[in-house]
């Protein structure tokens, strides 16, 4: 599916670099992650309200492209299905508003001094839906079944570096690594499964991939495959109980309808293009009933060059590129102006990225001396430069359905023609797209994205190691400074380390081009202006969910006590 | 008729396994599978997941062996279990799909029953007649009009506009509180422009198809000869030229059987319906084999069936291909 960014409440780390796959006619970035809670609760109802107070009540409908697969959160990878899970299970711990790691069902943790030890504090009096304590245990398990080699999920990898797991008591939890081991506090944001509900028994085939059982803001109500889910509020959720008494995310395939349906208040929430958001939902009529919010996506939007080919070997030729590719003109086209140019693998304002790496400047006359310097020059008065009597051309590939995209080729191919290079834009099927292309490494260059992750490991997109068939760095780049740092940020929990490692890289990758970082993209949400309390923050709006409400006055569906 | 019907059912085993091998094979071979989109641009998941994933769903067997092994599974008619996450026995996520489908083909084929032959008789008794011209320009603009173009234009003006129907989905936010009748309503509401707009392109194909078959039937000498007998024009038409001019039509509804399960992809999206065009579309995005090999076999059936009935449905009604003169 489409790039769908659902920064949920919990980002899995797996969701590290999931490419956007696009399906239907969405834009990269369209679809902040927001997801669905429903509620209905079984409490008396609460006194009458002033008027824009929060209250508790209402339902929050929200539209999603795609269904929901499997709502065990280690079995699934789809966006769908993580945004359902995300508010139904809890990881030990979550990213807070500013993106920094906080407890979840942990409430603290300790790392030992050499950093290969870590003890999560785990809170007491924390219930599953079904009213059975939560405990170590459940941390426990979860581990266990994610080592299973009998677990169909594709996030076992970061938990296979655990060397041990222990319990201290029935509320702490010990786990040992080989070396210390950056990104591994983050992959405990796993969600945690219920041990007495799916112990001893074949995960897949459990009554929960359908009828999940969590520790969450919301309980799971129902599931109408292909039509809706809903959730209602969990009442004794250990942050208190959501406002929003329940949530509905109605699944609706084509984002033409979903629009309309936006309109006639059929749905709350979804995500904007950037002709939607500026075009679409301008008029007084629309302010009234609407409110918009936009903030930059954690995602980028790359050109990238296969670097064993013999015309993009030469780092010049690349920096030419980048000279000559007006990311403005991309930014205003494409994007509406709704983003900011790229300067590297961050997110513009997150602790990782460094300032003073700049975005290249459109700058033609430097990128023709650049290639005139690696031997590129016209010398047969045809309009395209030669080398050794072969001609600069080559082909753009980017996959099928996702138009920003597209978009974005045609105009890098108009501004490469204006120095004498001939490109071709191609677009395939995604599974043909990998299978015959990438993992071959049958490309000149590609325009992809990657989302960015919450926790800055460049190691499997930058790492010389992981450039074989089917891995990340399929552009083969290959740098001995940047896989010694990229190691040495990965082993150690200090951030300042880190942080200076990181900034480094941002420097080396400027200079080598091995991308031309192109933009990061705003993401787009409406939002129907009686549910109040949003406060978007660098994490997105969907962070402090269970504080979203709707004032008595204003509520629109009854629910039912 | 009984030897007949035998051959018949025969000669269809041998049909049914070249396509359930052909699709086996075609499918295999389009480029990726559903492990690698499970994995691919994935930086957790290791070759080890891959390999394990592999395993699990039987794709590191020999194809030959993978398709005996389906084959024989089919013959105990157990459709297995899909590659998506959800793991779920295929039989089931097509049997939840299917009643939706069926209702909404159901009812759209009698839409264009009910509207098409009237509309094909009328053209033809009153030839180059300002009916049968203005019909003929309509049902042409019908049958050129883009379904998703005109399904969005229509929600836009009864849904958004005038609020009088719903714009996508098949029952409203408190459907599962209302009381029958209201849910009934509720439903038809729902119900109305995704019909519309699916009879709506079928129209013309139909109404020309009618018009041309009664116009054939209308020149044969017993009609000649029914009207020389001084009955009404009523009768010639509605009594002698219909019944002739109908038989045709069996053919095509013959044909639609497997229609009737077939949903399409653009229209279920637009209307944010789940049937089995979403259904199919999407396992076949996702490389989900055990899934669209079901719904082939079934889409197969399904059509070496109407046929047969088609076929059958005539000799019964025309006694001329009963006895083979």
């Amino acid at each position: 599916m489409n790039i769908r960014y659902r920064i949920a409440r919990l980002v899995l780390p797996a969701l590290v670099v999931l490419i956007f796959l696009s399906c239907g006619q969405k834009e990269e970035a369209s679809e902040p992650s927001v997801q669905n809670p429903a509620t209905q609760e079984s409490s008396p109802p609460e006194p009458a309200k002033a008027v824009g107070e929060p209250a508790y009540g209402d339902a929050l409908v929200e539209g999603s492209i795609g269904d929901a697969s499997n709502l065990i959160p280690m079995l699934s990878s789809d966006s769908s299905s993580h945004a359902i899970a995300g508010l139904v299970y809890n990881g030990l711990v979550k990213y807070d508003k500013d993106i920094n790691l906080v407890g979840d069902l942990a409430e603290k943790w300790n790392i030992s001094e050499d950093g290969t030890v870590i003890d999560f504090h785990l809170r007491k009096g924390v219930k599953w839906h079904d009213g059975s304590p939560f405990t170590a245990e459940d941390a426990l398990f979860t581990y266990k079944v994610m080592i299973d080699p009998k677990t169909p999920t594709a996030y076992a990898d970061d938990f296979l570096q655990v060397q041990k797991a222990e319990l201290i008591d029935s509320y702490t939890m010990r786990v040992t690594y080989k070396r210390p081991f950056a990104p591994a506090l983050a992959s405990w944001g796993m969600g945690v499964a219920p041990k007495h509900l799916l112990e001893g028994k074949d995960i897949t085939q459990s009554p929960l991939v359908r009828d999940p059982v969590g520790t969450g803001p919301y309980l799971f109500e129902r599931w109408i495959t292909g039509r809706e889910i809903v959730l209602r509020a969990n009442p004794n959720y250990f942050e208190g109980r959501p406002y929003i008494s329940e949530s509905k995310t109605r699944i609706i395939p084509d984002s033409a309808t979903m629009f309309l349906e936006l309109e006639a208040g059929g749905i709350d929430l979804m995500g904007l293009t950037p002709i939607q958001y500026t075009r679409q939902t301008v008029s007084d009529q629309w302010k009234k009933r609407f409110n918009k919010y936009s903030y930059l996506a954690s995602a980028y939007t790359y050109l990238g060059y296969n670097l064993e080919d013999s015309k993009f070997k030469d780092k010049r030729v690349r920096q030419a590129i980048s000279y000559a590719v007006n990311k403005q003109e991309l930014i205003d086209g494409v994007l509406l102006g709704l983003g900011e140019a790229a300067s590297g693998p961050f997110k513009p304002g997150t602790w990782p990225y460094n300032p003073d790496v700049k975005p290249y400047a459109y700058n033609p006359e430097r990128a023709k001396e650049l290639l005139r310097e690696a031997g590129w020059e016209d010398t047969d008065g045809d309009g395209l430069l030669d080398k050794d009597g072969e001609p600069f051309r080559f082909t753009i590939l980017t996959n099928q359905g996702n138009e920003s995209r597209q978009k974005t080729g045609v105009i890098i191919q108009f501004s490469l023609k204006a120095i004498g290079i001939e490109v071709q834009v191609r677009t395939v099927e995604w599974a043909a797209f990998l299978k015959e292309f990438i993992d071959k490494k049958k490309f000149e260059a590609v325009i992809l994205g990657w989302t960015i992750p919450p926790d800055p490991d460049l190691f499997d997109v930058w790492h010389s190691s992981k450039t074989r068939p089917s891995e990340l760095n399929f552009v083969s780049y290959r740098n001995e400074e940047v896989d010694r740092l990229i190691e040495k940020s990965r082993y150690t929990f200090d951030r300042e380390v880190r942080k200076e490692c990181l900034y480094k890289i941002q420097e080396i990758l400027a200079e080598d081009q091995p991308y031309t970082f192109l933009y990061v993209p705003q993401a787009l949400v409406a939002v129907s202006s009686r549910i109040r309390g949003i406060e978007p923050a660098p994490l997105g709006i969907a962070y402090n969910r269970i504080k979203w409400y709707v004032p008595a006055d204003q509520q629109k569906y009854k629910i039912a006590f | 008729m009984w030897v007949y019907l035998l051959k018949r059912l025969a000669s269809m085993i041998p049909l049914l396994i070249g396509i359930t091998l052909i699709s086996f094979v075609v499918i295999h071979l389009a480029p990726g599978s559903p492990v690698d989109l499970q994995t691919e641009m994935n930086p957790k998941a290791s070759p080890e997941a891959r390999a394990r994933l592999e395993k699990l769903y039987g794709l590191d067997q020999p194809l030959h062996v993978q398709y005996f092994l389906w084959l024989s599974r089919m013959l105990r008619l157990d459709f297995g279990r899909s590659f998506s996450p959800d793991g779920r026995p295929v039989a089931d996520k097509i049997l939840e799909r299917l009643p939706i489908t069926i209702l909404i083909n159901v009812l759209s084929l009698a839409l264009i029953l009910a509207v098409a032959v009237p509309i094909g008789i009328v053209s033809a008794v009153r030839p180059n007649s300002l009916f049968d011209k203005s019909t003929t320009v309509f049902v042409f603009i019908g049958f050129a009009t883009p379904t998703f173009w005109l399904a969005l234009l229509c929600m836009l003006f009864f849904g958004v506009h005038l609020g009088w129907l719903p714009i996508s989905g098949i029952s409203s936010y408190n459907a599962d509180q209302m009381s029958d009748p209201a849910w009934l309503w509720d439903r038809t509401k729902h119900l109305i422009l995704p019909v519309l707009i699916s009879a709506f392109g079928g129209l013309a194909g139909f109404s020309r198809y009618m018009r041309f078959n009664m116009l054939e039937v209308i020149g044969q000498d017993y009609i000649t000869t029914a009207r020389a007998k001084g009955l009404s024009e009523m009768r010639v038409i509605l009594k002698h030229a219909l019944r002739n001019a109908l038989m045709p039509v069996i053919t095509v509804l013959g044909l639609s059987v497997p229609g009737l399960i077939g949903g399409s992809v653009i229209f279920e999206s637009i209307f944010a319906i789940p049937g089995m065009g979403q259904l199919f579309y999407q396992s076949v995005m996702a490389r989900d084999y055990p899934v669209i090999m079901g719904s082939l076999v079934i889409g197969a059936v399904l059509t070496l069936v109407g046929n047969l009935l088609a076929d059958v449905s005539y000799a019964v009604v025309d006694p001329r291909i009963r006895t083979g003169k």
